[in-house]
């Protein structure tokens, strides 16, 4: 057994730092490289995008990078696990094998978890009386059923942990929970017994750090962020892993960024609900049982986790059509700056109101003034107020109406308050809305499938 | 005394789809003290008054001197539905941190 092991995570969201993963894999010694690409409405904009080809669906930043990343990662042995994969995991390996071809490269075992992907089976699910309930509004699945565009599990660690034994150098998977992706290494690595709770959310907690990327080593540190060093070149985080659970949150040396028990706190309590039950596939992991410590120069260590059994359901993921929006924005400048956007707003939902318009909801924010902190906006004298962003957002189930609004922002440059600009990029287009359905599923009903892709 | 929550804490705010969550985090025991004292569940839902409209929980972190914050129904439908310019609540965090309250210590 290793002694220790390296996980260096690469990707936060798919659209994070395109650099991150080569720095990862090439500016110190790491044994793992995990990518998380998936956030809720990610799966549905892929699920469309394999709708009109059926070899898409996966993220297509994927090839591009392993171009890149492959050749140092098969030299230095490193292992790249990552859902990435998308509503597609099995297309995503063959464009991995296209790489890998390409640059000469054998014996190159890519690990596929499938399974995962339950869109075409909700009928049957509804028919045997499973409902998958909303968790939040406790309503069945079957309300939405004819507007569903995306449904997957969220697998945890389990398959992944497979493909390594099957000789995996590289895992894609679909839908899977973003901690699981830096669990299974430690799960293969040191032989953790699923029956261990404590490790289990020892490697969990470890993953939730590493999830977001960099939001643990000092990017979006709302501390003193100032005293960052070097944000331009900011190293990604990397798990240091012990077979007894240990983890030392740390970065590359020669990386800007920082690790501080204040930025890994602050990655701890990102996106959490109650923190005795963070419930994963695997435990439920105490995060009020965690430890930090800075044992040395970016370097925390984090210990005395404890776990709990996990429940007996995966978390469902669902995406639904529900209508359209558009987003129209003015700039006014001083004087009055205010005055003008709130003026501006009025006499656009009076012309709104003339056309006969039906929207679900209207939204007017102004930028520069209260779009972050609503009511919670101080009063400041408006002479000094240079500028404000006027900007109003619409929604509702009829198209032709969000188009209409659209039409409706131009004229305000000639036909409204003065010393207004900006309104460079054209009509706002109606975009669809495609809203979360989050509910849960009995584990035994479905398996997760691994495939070997050979190359 | 009156104090702002930024000169004794920082945070991070994120979403889970119409909620909110507002992790608070003292940097140090006296500040979480506080924390823990002052800024009760009911205040934060007094000062969110126009953007939650739903109940507010709170969770207790003294391991890492932290509170955790749930605002129910506070993110116009949540992240891919709302119309809100910060949909996901990032900024919800540093609106908390401006909170000003009166406390006894000295701090």
């Amino acid at each position: 057994m290793k002694e220790k092991i390296r996980i260096a995570s690469g990707q936060g969201f798919w659209g994070d730092l395109l650099e991150a993963p080569y720095h990862q894999v090439t500016k110190g010694p790491v044994d793992y490289l995990v990518m998380d690409y998936l956030a809720e409405v990610t799966m549905s904009i892929l699920q469309k995008q394999k709708k009109k080809n059926p070899e898409l669906g996966y993220a297509r930043d994927i090839p591009e990078l392993m171009k890149r990343i492959l050749p140092v990662c098969i030299e230095k042995e490193i292992k790249i696990i990552t859902n990435g994969g998308g509503v597609n995991p099995f297309s995503c390996a063959q464009e991995v094998k296209k790489v890998a071809n390409s640059l000469g490269i054998k014996n190159l075992k890519i690990g596929v978890v499938l399974g995962d992907d339950i869109l075409d089976r909700i009928d049957e699910f509804l028919q045997s009386g499973i409902d998958l309930k909303n968790m939040e509004t406790g309503e069945s699945i079957s309300i939405i059923k004819d507007r569903l565009l995306s449904a997957n599990v969220y697998f945890g660690s389990e398959p992944i942990v497979e493909a390594l034994k099957l000789g995996a150098q590289i895992v894609i998977t679909g839908r899977t929970t973003d901690t699981g992706l830096t669990l299974a290494p430690m799960v293969y690595e040191f032989g953790w017994n699923y029956e261990n709770f404590d490790l289990m959310a020892a490697g969990t907690v470890a993953g939730h750090i590493l999830e977001c990327g960099a939001q643990s080593t000092g990017g979006n540190f709302l501390g003193d962020w100032e005293s960052v060093p070097d944000m331009a070149e900011i190293g990604f985080p990397i798990a240091e892993a012990y077979p007894d659970g240990n983890v030392i949150i740390t970065k590359h040396e020669n990386t800007g960024g920082l690790v501080s028990i204040e930025t890994v706190a602050e990655q701890l309590v990102y996106e959490i609900g109650d923190p005795k039950n963070y419930i994963t596939p695997e435990c439920n992991a105490d995060f009020t049982s965690i430890k930090l410590e800075q044992v040395g120069k970016d370097r925390v260590r984090v210990y005395n986790v404890k776990g709990k059994p996990p429940t007996n359901f995966y978390k469902v993921s669902a995406a639904y059509f529900d209508g359209y929006s558009a987003v129209g924005t003015l700039t006014y400048s001083w004087p009055k700056a205010l005055t003008k956007a709130k003026a501006a707003d009025r006499i656009l939902r009076k012309r709104l109101e003339f056309l006969g318009l039906q929207f679900d909801e209207i939204r007017t924010e102004f930028l520069g003034y209260n779009a972050c902190f609503g009511p919670l906006a101080k009063e400041i004298d408006e002479d000094l107020i240079n500028e404000v962003v006027f900007r109003i957002a619409v929604r509702g189930k009829d198209y032709n109406a969000i188009e209409r609004f659209g039409r409706e922002i131009a004229p305000l440059v000639l036909t409204g308050p003065p010393g207004v600009t900006g309104f460079a990029g054209g009509r706002p287009k109606p975009s669809e809305v495609v809203a979360y359905w989050p509910a849960l599923i009995p584990k035994e009903l479905i398996k997760p499938k691994i495939e070997i892709v050979e190359v | 005394m009156k104090i702002r929550l930024i000169d004794i804490a920082h945070g991070r705010s994120g979403d889970k789809g119409d909620s909110a969550n507002i992790g608070l985090i003292a940097y140090d025991e006296k500040g979480y003290k506080i924390l823990e004292k002052y800024v009760t569940a009911d205040v934060v839902k007094k000062y969110f008054e126009g953007i939650c409209f739903g109940p507010v929980e709170r969770f207790e972190m003294p391991n890492i001197l932290a509170l955790n914050f749930i605002l129910h129904n506070a993110l116009g439908g949540g992240g891919t539905v709302s119309l809100k310019h910060d949909a996901q609540g990032k900024t919800l965090a540093s609106a908390l941190l401006r909170m000003e309250i009166e406390i006894e210590e000295p701090v």
